[in-house]
């Protein structure tokens, strides 16, 4: 294996590995209660107390950042899950298939590209109000196509290997195959684009937050912590830059985590091994 | 006697894309009205240059694909005359050999597990034993049920992919340009064990070569295919004694100036 030379699946790991080690940690501690307010010391600088110092609120800034975490990468599993795995299946049903069932697809996919995320989140929202529910629909909605596309371009390829013609020589149908033979050659594929869509995810549900369309107060959520830094940008402007930071390490860690991946995976990087 | 297999004028063209405007581009006849029969127990050689419809042949006759014009009668049935689930259930009893020892098997699965597929396709699912013998009967350590593809060297690989080929006990065998992809040396063993195998189990088999040399020794007819038409068909030893058409004695010399491939006659 080449993983030793992929730079970026290192960088990737170092920046993904200790955000979920922090994520996992905040569930069962955090510095502070997050919905404990202190308004008597509100704008803290940073201290042997409140590391990152305190909101307009007087709410610890790290015990938020490391509770919102946990916010950002449960919603982003889930709806890169959620979405990947319904788009998977629809990928693999249109390569199993083909003709009319491979263009049906295939066209509801475009029309699904077409359809841009934070619409459908508003028109979520204004259906049914805002809620960090209805983000993680959007966003999974949003992945569908990316992974019918992908699922069923890699499907297309694996249909022409010979092992799948020696399993349908043995006298295995459509479904069959493509749980046996289809499913285990595109996992890799797939992984590497389920890392990236976790970048995104991360990013939307940020970007849905911050618009008010995602996580709802008391609930910690980096978007959100970021539009309420907004309004006292003069003021404290930290408050800003933390929240950011964190969606930009989150975001650069999966993105990178994923390229290196496919550095690794793709077969066309891939020397001939014997 | 009675055919096992019986191909009767088989033609398949494939569609073209269109290059001009006005004129729908002419299909491409890849087989052009191709009879030929196998008796149980017997060796049919079809050869020819590439791109002269013995794969093609091949897929029709596994019914992988359907033939536009003629049929493919196995055991008195037309095969693609046949349901889906019809078809299915008589699978078992003809099989393939794929040319490429490192495409046929899949990767991601160990090799007991790919050849157990055709038993568990008829419904043996108890089958450690069924394949242990047949890894044996084709060479190879029983124990390398648990082992991977990338494990194994081609010609091993090849022998896993006859046993799966015979694991459901087949009356026929195609086995398109199973040994080309193979070094010399190791040809000869795999030639063989197919021959040995096809005494065993009575065996008939479908099989294609560009080489003639590969082909002489094993076949009992001989089947030469140009441009999807046949050339010649008849008994092996009539063609390769006289040869004839020019193409035919062409093909037999190209496999002449082969250095020898060290098939027992």
């Amino acid at each position: 294996m080449r993983a030793h030379r992929a730079i970026n699946l290192w960088l990737g790991a170092a920046l993904v590995l200790p955000m979920i080690a922090i994520a996992a940690i905040s569930l069962i501690w955090t510095p502070y209660d997050v919905t404990l307010l202190d308004v008597g010391n509100k704008f803290a600088p940073p201290s042997p107390s409140h590391w990152l110092g305190t909101d307009q609120l007087g709410r610890d800034v790290a015990s938020l950042l490391m509770s919102a975490s946990v916010n950002s990468l449960t919603v982003a599993f889930v709806a890169v899950g959620m979405g990947g795995s319904l788009g998977v299946m629809l990928g693999l049903l249109a390569s199993a298939f083909g003709g009319w069932v491979e263009t049906l697809v295939m066209r509801l996919a475009d029309l699904g590209f077409a359809f841009p995320a934070l619409l459908f989140a508003i028109m979520l929202a204004t259906a049914f109000g805002p809620s960090l529910s209805n983000a993680i629909l959007a966003i999974a909605f949003i992945n569908i196509p990316v992974f019918a596309r992908v699922a069923r371009g890699a499907a297309n390829q694996v249909w022409t290997r010979d092992f799948v013609l020696a399993g349908q020589a043995a006298g295995l149908g459509r479904a069959r195959l493509t749980f046996d033979h289809i499913l285990p050659n595109i996992a890799a594929p797939i992984i590497v684009q389920a890392t990236i869509e976790f970048a995104v995810a991360i990013l939307a549900e940020a970007a849905l937050s911050y618009l008010g369309l995602g996580a709802q107060p008391p609930l910690p959520s980096w978007g959100r912590m970021l539009s309420e830094a907004q309004t006292l940008m003069y003021l404290a402007p930290e408050l800003a830059i933390y929240p950011g930071l964190c969606i930009i390490i989150a975001v650069l860690g999966f993105g990178l985590l994923g390229d290196g991946l496919r550095d690794v995976t793709d077969p066309r990087l891939k020397q001939v091994r014997a | 006697m009675s055919a096992l297999l019986d191909i009767r004028g088989v033609t398949r063209r494939y569609p073209q894309p269109r290059r001009h405007l006005l004129h729908p581009e002419p299909p491409l006849v890849a087989v052009n009205d191709v009879s030929a029969r196998i008796a149980p127990g017997e060796t049919l050689g079809i050869v020819g240059e590439s791109g002269s419809g013995k794969t093609t042949l091949a897929r029709m006759v596994m019914g992988f694909e359907t033939p536009d014009e003629g049929q493919v009668l196995f055991d008195g049935e037309d095969l693609h005359d046949l349901s889906a689930a019809a078809l299915r259930q008589r699978r078992r009893a003809f099989q393939m050999i794929f040319q490429d020892p490192y495409g046929s098997l899949d990767p991601r699965r160990s090799v007991g597990w790919s050849v157990a597929q055709p038993l568990r396709a008829i419904g043996q699912t108890s089958n450690r034993r069924a394949v242990e013998d047949v890894l044996h009967r084709v060479g190879l350590d029983p124990a390398d049920g648990n082992r991977f593809p990338h494990e194994f060297s081609g010609g091993q690989r090849q022998r896993i992919a006859i046993a799966r080929a015979i694991a459901s006990r087949p009356k026929l065998i195609v086995a398109d340009e199973a040994v080309s992809a193979l070094d010399v040396s190791v040809r000869a063993q795999i030639l063989n064990l197919l021959m040995d195998l096809q005494e065993e189990f009575g065996l008939a088999m479908l099989f294609i070569s560009h080489d003639l040399s590969v082909v002489a020794s094993l076949c009992d007819s001989l089947l030469v295919l140009r441009g999807g038409r046949t050339v010649e068909h008849g008994p092996a030893q009539d063609i390769l004694a006289a040869p004839a058409t020019e193409y035919t004695a062409t093909l037999l010399a190209a496999a002449r100036l082969d250095p020898p491939t060290g098939v027992p006659a």
